[in-house]
């Protein structure tokens, strides 16, 4: 009898190696480019650098600034507040991009370029959007005061308020946030499944009753997707701050991602090391939204 | 000596385009990082380099510009990384963190030459740290009160020579319904220019280097009186409203619309009120006048700079090419009024034929006894400097608040100053 060549060690493990290799690329650059700098802004909160010179080390000394920041309702503690306002408010995209995408989910001469219009400020740059409601907040000449005028009431300086200027912002951050809500409830509605929609017909189910049995029942997964990405857009605010009110009036309009750009990279930061223990919490604030979306994904999966 | 010589020749070559081979024997490359983003800048500096590299055919100059405001953050990282030959920025303490960090190379032995050691005395001191020259200067600009003349001359008002007539002129503009200044404080340094002014008037020069080197207190009775004069201002309505979510350049149409009736500002400012359309008949000059009459004058005058990085590769074209800005010839070209439109740091050069820069040469020079500092963000360290602008606006907008906001600059001071 003849006996087969003995395989190579390719041959016998190539079906076992092979994911490896795909996933080695996009592994090693995970790895170094986020997992990595993770590990460093860690450590780096532990020292006073300026990004030029000689590091010192501080054991949790920034922690404690940081502390005493909160307690003072310093810049970091209206930060943080910020980041909450941020949070709950922003949230605010979810049921809004589900009524206008119910709202177009019809087939009527056009839609396509309702629906387009109603996308458009998702796809133009935060940029601009920060612009454009810098402009219509512009207390003496912005669209929002002469508005105002129509119904009596005087002249506000949105971005120049203290108490005024983060709703503001949030309310230009909803724009382009709910246009992107709506964009995957409408994919989410194309999938819904007509037979339950029509057995649920002949069960007597209408209007909110229909929508909150029927439909949204289908629509979980793109509304998961809707909640994750509107929680780490919050959480990242920063290109709107930055382009309408550069963290002011007196720094109350900052939120952590600003402050931490402030304090470590901005034209007078130069500590680096306060900067990385601002992302610490930001990570951590983080972390606890990404840990349960991980959990509620592993258990969606063990489910089926 | 031959060294010198040698600069002095060249400079005097190029800038008469007498370009000749024997002299063009540096060769390599020369990178230049430059942050004059601005259309005429720009020009100017391109220009400037054309003549230098006519002057040295076998140099290979390779010029970048790099945005104004990016290249603020942007000069950590090249620096370190990717160094150029050459780099310009800004003078005082606003190098402090890059000659502390090594980054920059010390070139006292230029300042020991004659040729510039006799020229540019005046800005020595803002180039010295640790008793070293770090850069040369290439421009530098009178602050003070830019003012609509028209408006002054309708209400019978004349240019105030004291604190009295200073609020006395205020008080006149807002009775007739206009803002006595305007200001735009988003970006918060130009709230610095005024507490510049105020500080230096009220304590003197000396004690508001103190104050930004960290010596004194914020809570000093002294710091207060300054916020109670300024504060005086704004009871008054000096400033115009909603200037928190204005740059200083959206504050411009207040004073060309004739709504506000003056603006302290650096010279810079001149260029975008006559492109808006005010003629030097509408517009004039003057300085801020005393407000203690025991403390003498002293003036913000922003010194730009030319620097060599420590890791530069081509130090000795570089140093050549520092010799050349701020040699005489350069410096009166650049600084023209078709050009930068500023003072040249030179004192061999011509000031150009401009109303205001006569008007700010003749002040720098002659009537600012007590000092002159850079600007409150350069004088001080990057951090106090945006905590306590940062204070100064939120001062403008809640004068109430002062007690508060010195509280938490004081914080702040010794936090910082260690």
């Amino acid at each position: 009898m003849q006996t087969l060549p003995k395989r190579g060690f390719w041959a016998r493990n190539q079906r076992r190696l092979a994911p490896w290799l795909f996933l080695a690329p996009g592994i090693a650059f995970f790895l170094v480019y986020v997992i990595l700098p993770v590990f460093q802004s860690f450590n780096l909160s532990l020292y006073e650098w300026d990004g030029l010179g000689a590091k010192e080390y501080l054991g949790l000394r920034n922690y404690e600034d940081l502390y005493w920041e909160f307690v003072d309702r310093d810049a970091f503690f209206i930060s943080l507040k910020n980041n909450l306002i941020w949070l709950f408010l922003y949230l605010l995209a979810i049921p809004g991009g589900l009524f206008i995408a119910l709202f177009l989910n019809q087939n009527v001469w056009g839609i396509r370029l309702y629906k387009s219009l109603f996308f458009f400020p998702f796809v133009i740059s935060q940029v601009v959007v920060g612009l454009v409601f810098a402009w219509f907040y512009d207390p003496a000449f912005g669209l929002l005061n002469v508005a105002l005028g129509w119904i009596g009431l005087g002249p506000i300086n949105v971005l120049g308020d203290e108490n005024l200027v983060t709703y503001g912002i949030i309310a230009a951050g909803l724009w382009p946030q709910t246009a992107y809500c709506m964009i995957l409830y409408l994919t989410g509605l194309n999938a819904v499944d007509p037979e339950q929609i029509e057995a649920g017909r002949l069960d007597g189910a209408k209007g909110l009753r229909m929508l909150w049995h029927i439909i949204l029942p289908q629509l979980r997964p793109a509304t998961f997707i809707a909640f994750v990405v509107t929680i780490i857009g919050a959480l990242r605010s920063f290109d709107l701050i930055s382009i309408m009110t550069q963290g002011g009036p007196f720094g109350s309009s900052r939120v952590l991602a600003f402050y931490m750009f402030e304090v470590a990279l901005s034209e007078y930061g130069f500590r680096m090391g306060y900067g990385a223990a601002i992302a610490v919490v930001l990570f951590l604030i983080m972390l606890c939204f990404i840990a349960y979306f991980l959990w509620s994904m592993w258990r969606e999966e063990k489910g089926h | 000596m031959t060294k010198t010589l040698r600069g002095a020749f060249a400079a005097l070559a190029c800038s008469t385009l007498l370009a000749s081979p024997a002299l063009a024997e540096l060769t390599g490359d020369l990178k230049i990082f430059l942050d004059t983003s601005n259309p005429a800048p720009r020009a100017t500096m391109e220009k400037m380099i054309a003549d230098f590299q006519e002057a040295h055919p076998d140099l290979n100059i390779e010029t970048t510009v790099i945005d104004r405001e990016a290249y603020k953050t942007q000069i950590r990282n090249f620096l370190t990384a990717n160094a150029p030959d050459v780099a310009n920025w800004y003078a005082a303490n606003r190098m402090k963190p890059f000659v502390d960090a090594g980054l920059f190379e010390d070139v006292s032995d230029l300042w020991a030459e004659a040729e510039i050691a006799d020229n540019l005395a005046s800005t020595k001191g803002a180039m010295t740290i640790d008793g070293k020259q770090w850069g040369v200067p290439y421009t530098y600009y009178q602050w003070g009160v830019y003012y609509r003349k028209d408006i002054y001359d309708d209400l019978g008002l004349s240019e105030p020579t004291d604190w009295d007539s200073f609020k006395a002129n205020c008080q006149a503009i807002v009775d007739s319904g206009k803002a006595c200044f305007t200001i735009g404080t988003k970006y918060l340094w130009t709230a610095g220019g005024w507490f510049d002014y105020l500080n230096m008037r009220t304590n003197g020069f000396d004690f508001h280097m103190a104050l930004a080197a960290g010596e004194v207190s914020w809570e000093d009775e002294r710091v207060k009186q300054t916020f109670a004069n300024w504060r005086e201002l704004i009871d008054m309505g000096a400033f115009i409203d909603n200037h928190q979510t204005y740059s200083w350049q959206e504050a411009l149409p207040f004073m060309v619309q004739g709504d506000a009736a003056g603006y302290l500002m650096g010279n810079f400012a001149v260029a975008p009120l006559r492109e808006a359309g005010l003629t030097d008949d509408q517009l004039d000059f003057y300085q801020f006048p005393a407000i203690n009459p025991d403390v003498e004058l002293a003036e913000d005058a922003p010194t730009d700079t030319f620097h060599i990085p420590a890791n530069a590769t081509n130090k000795e074209a570089a140093r050549e090419f520092l010799r050349f800005v701020v040699s005489a010839d350069v410096q009166t070209e650049i600084n023209n009024g078709k050009n930068l439109g500023q003072l040249p740091v030179n004192a061999a050069s011509m000031v150009d034929d401009d109303k205001f820069l006569n008007e700010g040469f003749k002040m720098l020079s002659s009537n600012s006894p007590g000092g002159v500092a850079q600007f409150w963000d350069r004088d001080a360290p990057a951090e106090m400097a945006k905590v306590s602008m940062e204070g100064f606006q939120e001062f403008m907008v809640k004068p109430d608040n002062l007690d508060r906001i010195l509280a938490k600059l004081e914080r702040a001071r010794q936090r910082i100053y260690k």
